[in-house]
């Protein structure tokens, strides 16, 4: 009995459960030449030995490649002797095991909640180590006993100071003027437009100027600490470092943690100054304020408590915004797309942070009275 | 037959000429060495020959046409005929090693999915790594990195392969099955390959041919068979990198003695 199977390129005759298998044309895989279930259909001839004749055999590449390997691993008699010898060198190379390792089994619900909340804890302690290393070091450096370079941490004091003026100037001149306006319109009601200095110069000073600086730095430097730090680790920098046994944390984590910390309040105490700017240009062209009116009311309303808090506030964000960035960026795994992680998740992580600090210090100044 | 020729090609950077004047053919089928010093110009004379850097002189010609003559898309085509084996690897780090190597075949090909993994296990087996299809190139060794970019190179079944040293930092053992793994896929393919190295092992190994770059002038000082020019050339550099040797009055020592 003959049973005959066909395909692209091949053509099976099968007698008394052996069969001969003839190829003939290109077998380009860039062109099509793969047909991948053509093996099964050679299989499924019932055929339990398998010879080849390849006289009118064209050009070929892995395809044909492909084809052979998957009828050898289907378990039958393998004839080899009719192929080209060089379709036999490549078909020995390829012969080896493709099964993937098993896959880990799937966790139940309250597996996943108990890795999860280790997870958690494991986080805890790693951040609390940090903030502990940080406290020591800084201490370190206030007594000049550390490693950390001068011309690092003037750099980063730039970076974090100088480079983000225009960007801190522009929001808070805008706060302060979207102030003026939404202020304006309610308290015109009243006649009671001069208070507009006032509303203005309590929300920037209390709430607004470090809320916002901390909010731009979060996105611009905690984002880029992140990034940097996760592309170092990528690169194996990291690791180099610590290798020649240089200290990473005072090289890498301190500068940053330093500069981001003194710049804040210096940049939210100009954040205050353009933010009233910004409500001064407001209250003077659209409402009938004089300016030396509303320079006498911000001066009336604004107490040295409410800086006092701003400046408190400003420091603790900016603490935060590096400690955040550097322990996202260190945790980074390897390659391109945990650099993107951890960029996002170190604004993500500093944006909510700083409201959730912001509410906390609400809370303390209301019990405090300030 | 010829597959690739460069004619009188000079390569640099804005002003800065890397290497100039350089011609040289590859016939098909054979392995041809780029070879030199650290830094003489290997890396920036393969990147002129891929389609990565405008020659600033002279010109590459793939099956007797004008390589960078002709138009963008034109060179993209001819380009699809190249397996490339960057020194780094170069692996897509987002992917996982099968995803490398089916991407190409995806993006280029009219294959179907079927046909894209029947593919990508037999390339995967052909570079011994039947087993690691699904892990990220982040979680390999070295040494399998280098093969999972080989195995992404002759994703397409190219008719040319370039190697940026291939075997640089591979044990030799690793770095000796690389090269049989090279020679065994241009027996069984028919492939072309070209490869930068400054491995001894490798040259003297595996290829037929060869040209020899030299940092100081700049351009090319020998051609031939890497054997052949050990025991032939009387150019002191290449003498001594060839056997390994100090160059004629080097007193030794990176910095010499003082
Ligand atoms: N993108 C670039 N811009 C400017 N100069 C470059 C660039 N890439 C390389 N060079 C310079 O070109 C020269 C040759 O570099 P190339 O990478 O080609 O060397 P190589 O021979 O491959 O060295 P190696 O064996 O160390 O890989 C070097 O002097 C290098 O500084
Ligand atoms: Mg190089």
């Amino acid at each position: 009995m003959t049973v005959t199977s066909q395909g692209r390129g091949w053509s099976a005759t099968v007698e008394n459960a052996s069969a001969v298998i003839v190829l003939s044309g290109d077998w380009i895989a860039r062109k099509g030449g793969v047909e991948p279930e053509a093996a099964s259909h050679v299989l499924a001839t019932g055929a339990r030995t398998l010879s080849f004749n390849a006289d009118r055999l064209g050009r070929w590449d892995s395809a044909l490649i492909a084809f052979l390997s998957s009828l050898r691993d289907g378990g039958m008699v393998f004839d080899e002797a009719g192929l080209p010898v060089t379709a036999r060198q490549m078909l020995a190379l390829a012969s080896g095991s493709s099964a993937s390792p098993v896959p880990p089994q799937a966790r139940s619900i309250p597996e996943r909640v108990g890795y999860w909340a280790l997870s958690i804890r494991d986080e805890a302690g790693e951040v609390a180590a940090l903030v502990g290393t940080a406290c020591l070091r800084g201490g370190a450096v206030l007594r000049g006993h550390s490693s950390m370079r001068g011309r690092d941490l003037l750099e980063h004091l730039s970076n974090a100071g100088i480079a983000a003026l225009p960007i801190v100037t522009v929001v808070n001149i805008l706060v302060g003027g979207i102030l003026a306006f939404v202020g304006a319109v309610q308290l015109r009601r009243f006649g009671a437009d001069v208070y507009v200095a006032s509303m203005v110069g309590v929300a920037v000073v209390r709430e607004m100027a470090a809320l916002m600086t901390a909010i731009i730095m979060a996105g611009r430097t905690g984002g880029a600490y992140a990034a940097t730090l996760a592309t170092m680790q990528g690169n194996e920098e990291i690791d180099a470092l610590r290798a020649f046994g240089i200290p990473m944390f005072d090289v890498l984590i301190l500068p940053r943690i330093v500069a981001l910390t003194a710049m804040m309040p210096i940049l939210y105490l100009y954040g205050c100054l353009v933010g009233i700017l910004g409500g001064f240009v407001v209250a003077v062209l659209t409402l009938d304020v004089s300016p030396l009116s509303y320079v006498a009311e911000i001066r009336a309303a604004v107490s040295g408590g409410q800086f006092i808090l701003g400046l408190s506030k400003s420091v603790v964000f900016g603490l935060l915004i590096a400690l955040v960035g550097c322990r996202v960026g260190l945790r980074a795994g390897r390659g391109a797309v945990a650099v993107g992680q951890a960029a996002t998740a170190a604004v993500v992580a500093g944006i909510v942070g700083i409201i959730v600090l912001d509410a906390v210090f609400a809370i303390c100044a209301r019990a405090l009275g300030v | 037959m010829t597959r690739l020729e460069v004619k009188d090609l000079s390569v640099g950077f804005g002003d800065v000429i890397v290497q100039r004047q350089i011609s040289f053919k590859v016939a098909a089928g054979s392995i041809f060495a780029i070879m030199g010093g650290s830094g003489c110009g290997k890396s920036t004379v393969l990147k002129a020959m891929i389609g990565l850097l405008r020659p600033s002189l002279g010109s590459i010609h793939v099956d007797e046409e004008d390589y960078w003559a002709a138009s963008d898309e034109r060179r993209a085509e001819i380009g699809r005929g190249f397996g490339i084996l960057f020194q780094s690897g170069a692996l897509w780090n987002s992917m996982t090693v099968a995803e490398n190597i089916a991407f190409p075949l995806k993006m280029l090909t009219p294959l179907d999915d079927d046909a894209i993994a029947a593919l990508v296990r037999v390339k995967l087996l052909l570079v011994g790594l039947g087993s690691v299809g699904e892990s990220m190139p982040a979680d390999l060794s070295g040494g399998m990195r280098k093969r999972a970019a080989l195995a992404r190179a002759l994703a397409l079944d190219p008719d040319i392969l370039f190697f940026d040293e291939p075997s640089a930092g591979l044990d030799p053992v690793t770095a000796r099955r690389l090269d049989d793994l090279i020679q065994e896929l241009r027996d069984g393919f028919g492939t072309t390959v070209v490869m930068v190295s400054h491995e001894l092992p490798s040259l003297l190994g595996i290829c037929d041919d060869g040209i020899f770059l030299d940092a100081e002038t700049k351009t090319a000082i020998a051609h031939g068979a890497p054997r052949v020019l050990r025991d032939e050339c009387t150019h002191p550099a290449v003498h001594a990198f060839m056997n390994r040797e100090r160059m004629p009055g080097d007193p030794g020592g990176l910095h010499g003695h003082h």
